[in-house]
């Protein structure tokens, strides 16, 4: 690993499994032995299809639920330990998300504004006008503050919803944000503007952003870190670059072979793992059985066998 | 000052304004002063012998006469106060106990509490209820208000349990939840704002949907002689209409008049809640 780098965060050894139903109990491993640093100011993408556990990752960081095993460090201590009402309140002053649904992230009985009235009413936050602020915030992600303040959730698109929640997080100025497929409901206009605006911050302010998504193209363009995850697994990390120009793991590269056309929309929901690389990832596991998790170049390793 | 309030209670205020509302509550609110009052204006006990027989409606009997020369109108608003009073309180006592268990199990929601509370729940909804509430109703000798209350909730509430359940599940699992988690406002705001809020309304309705449902069920036990042992009903006045071919004999105003009333009351009620439905969710608002 190199030197010098600016940790803020650690996430170690990282499981999650969840368990429904009583009497058929029935175990799902939405998340295994997931281990990866958080730098200070850099963007790290989190890829994967659907239900390979991007989403677990995010809430575990954002303390929504708790790890089967596994550490989190931040500030020198496992976010676990952070019961008391006070530390917790610091800790999400500076460890901020934004959720999948944008729809779903807003009560529907309230109006849109009362995602900004949470925040200052909970935290410290430093503006001297609170309604100056709010107003920046909406016009830094594209949005006119007079058509959308005053709104209720249904009034307004799903982009508009997300870039909300955007400005709701820069107003805060945190050290580690997690976006969890953000701009999957912004037309490509808006896209761009709105990575950039992340990217700058990123640079501004020295935020770390885990950028989830399960699009390769998008982790590309705004990424230093690349996280590839398959079935819960980590199985191929590393400097982005690195990770693109030389895929090693088998899912990885069918990844690559995958990406659709340009202007294609991938559909976060489809099932998609053809059979034939559930076959690859098993033969590739048994040539190099007991290797385990390989640094194959500096800031690039490779999950090589399960074990 | 009035402005302060109604931005307040914005639910509240939209509830008040729509038209179905209005309309619905208008004449609820006129049944239940018909059996409120009713009795008082009746110059007749009723079971007295008030009269002639067959006779129509007039000012002198408002709902007419019975075969036997009973007074329909007193009648009929005794019977609608005594039935009015058993719907409520069954409606009242179906609820309650459907949103605790609900709310219970559905907080607690995959674990063995949970499967518990929804196994006795099921038990309730697969019982044969019409079987179970004359099986009941016959072993009680004496049958008083809140003992036909009961008889009548005990079969109603479990399908309020699992709607409240599934409710308070879907809520607990929101994202706006877990947005105020990170916004760090205490657990009391968010039982309040998130979850109580959004369960309120739903609650009223489920109430309003009970007595609506727990009255057909009196009227339906008091039509079968299943009623309160003691006085007049609603149901008991329809059945001795039917029992008397009062419709055959051309009596209408006899079988008709109460069970317009109580179908006049249970669209009223149904207007109230697609109304309020509306009202209390923002997205279905007439703006
Ligand atoms: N609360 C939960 N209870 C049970 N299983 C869950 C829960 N949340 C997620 N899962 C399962 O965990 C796996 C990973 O889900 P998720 O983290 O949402 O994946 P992603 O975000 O990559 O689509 C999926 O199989 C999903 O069904
Ligand atoms: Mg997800």
């Amino acid at each position: 690993m190199a030197k010098n780098k600016d940790v803020v965060m650690s996430v170690q050894g990282l499981t999650k499994v969840f368990k429904s139903g009583i009497l058929n109990p029935e175990y799902t491993v939405a998340a295994k032995d997931i281990s990866f640093d958080i730098e200070k100011g850099k963007i790290i993408s989190l890829i994967g299809e659907s239900g390979s556990g991007k989403t677990t990752v995010g809430k575990l960081i954002l303390k929504l639920i708790n790890p089967s095993e596994g550490k989190i460090i931040y500030n020198g201590k496992d976010i676990s330990e952070i019961k008391e009402k006070e530390e917790t309140k610091q800790y999400y002053r500076r460890v901020q998300g934004i959720f999948q649904d944008p729809f779903a992230t807003f009560n529907p009985l309230y109006r849109v504004d009362r995602v900004f009235d949470l925040i200052f009413d909970s935290f410290d936050l430093d503006y001297e006008d609170k309604d100056q602020a709010i107003r920046e915030a909406l016009f830094d992600v594209n949005l006119n503050p007079d058509r959308t303040l005053g709104k209720f959730p249904h009034q307004l698109s799903g982009g508009q919803l997300q870039r909300l929640l955007i400005a709701r997080a820069l107003l805060m100025d945190v050290d580690v944000l997690i976006a969890d497929e953000l701009i999957s409901m912004l037309d490509a206009s808006t896209r761009i503007g709105v990575l950039n605006l992340l990217v700058e911050s990123c640079k501004k302010h020295g935020m770390a952003v885990i950028f989830i998504t399960h699009d390769l193209n998008l982790g590309y363009y705004i990424s230093d870190h690349s996280l590839i995850m398959y079935k819960g697994r980590l199985v191929e990390r590393g400097d982005t670059k690195k990770v693109y120009e030389n895929a090693t793991h088998p899912y990885t590269q069918m990844l690559f072979e995958a990406v659709p056309e340009i202007g294609e929309r991938w559909d976060p929901d489809e099932e998609f793992l053809p059979e034939q690389v559930v076959q690859d990832v098993k033969e590739f596991y048994q040539e190099n059985q007991g290797k385990g998790f390989v640094e194959i170049e500096e800031e690039h390793s490779v999950l090589f066998s399960d074990k | 000052m009035a402005k302060d309030f109604w931005a307040k209670h914005e639910n509240l205020y939209y509830a008040l304004t729509n038209k179905k509302v209005i309309f619905g509550l208008t004449i609820v609110a006129f049944v239940f002063l018909l059996a409120a009052f009713g009795p008082m204006i009746a110059q007749y006990e009723y079971d007295e012998y008030a009269g002639q027989g067959y006779l129509p409606p007039s000012s002198e009997h408002f709902f007419g006469t019975t075969i036997d020369g009973k007074d329909v109108f007193t009648r009929t608003v005794n019977g609608l106060r005594s039935t009015l009073l058993v719907g409520a309180i069954a409606g009242s006592i179906a609820t309650l106990i459907g949103c605790i268990i609900g709310f219970v199990a559905g907080y607690y929601g995959g674990t063995i509490f949970d499967e518990l509370l929804m196994m006795l729940t099921n038990i309730f909804v697969v019982m044969p209820q019409l079987a179970l509430l004359i099986v009941i109703a016959a072993f009680l000798e004496v049958r008083g208000t809140f003992v036909m209350a009961v008889i009548v909730a005990s079969t109603a509430w479990p399908w309020t349990a699992r709607a409240v359940r599934s409710q308070t599940l879907s809520l607990k699992n929101q994202e706006y939840v877990s947005l105020s988690r990170i916004s760090s406002i205490s657990v009391g705001r968010i039982l309040r704002e998130d979850i109580a809020s959004n369960m309120f309304s739903y609650v009223f309705m489920v109430f309003i949907q009970q007595f609506n449902g727990t009255m057909l069920a009196t009227v339906q036990l008091e039509f079968l002689g299943l009623g309160p042992t003691k006085g007049i009903s609603l149901g008991l006045v329809m059945q001795n209409a039917v029992n008397w071919n009062g419709i055959q004999l051309g009596m209408w105003w006899w079988a008709i008049i109460p069970g317009l009333i109580l179908t006049i009351l249970i669209t009223a009620l149904y207007f109230i809640n697609t109304g309020l439905d509306a009202a209390f969710n923002p997205r279905l608002r007439e703006m």
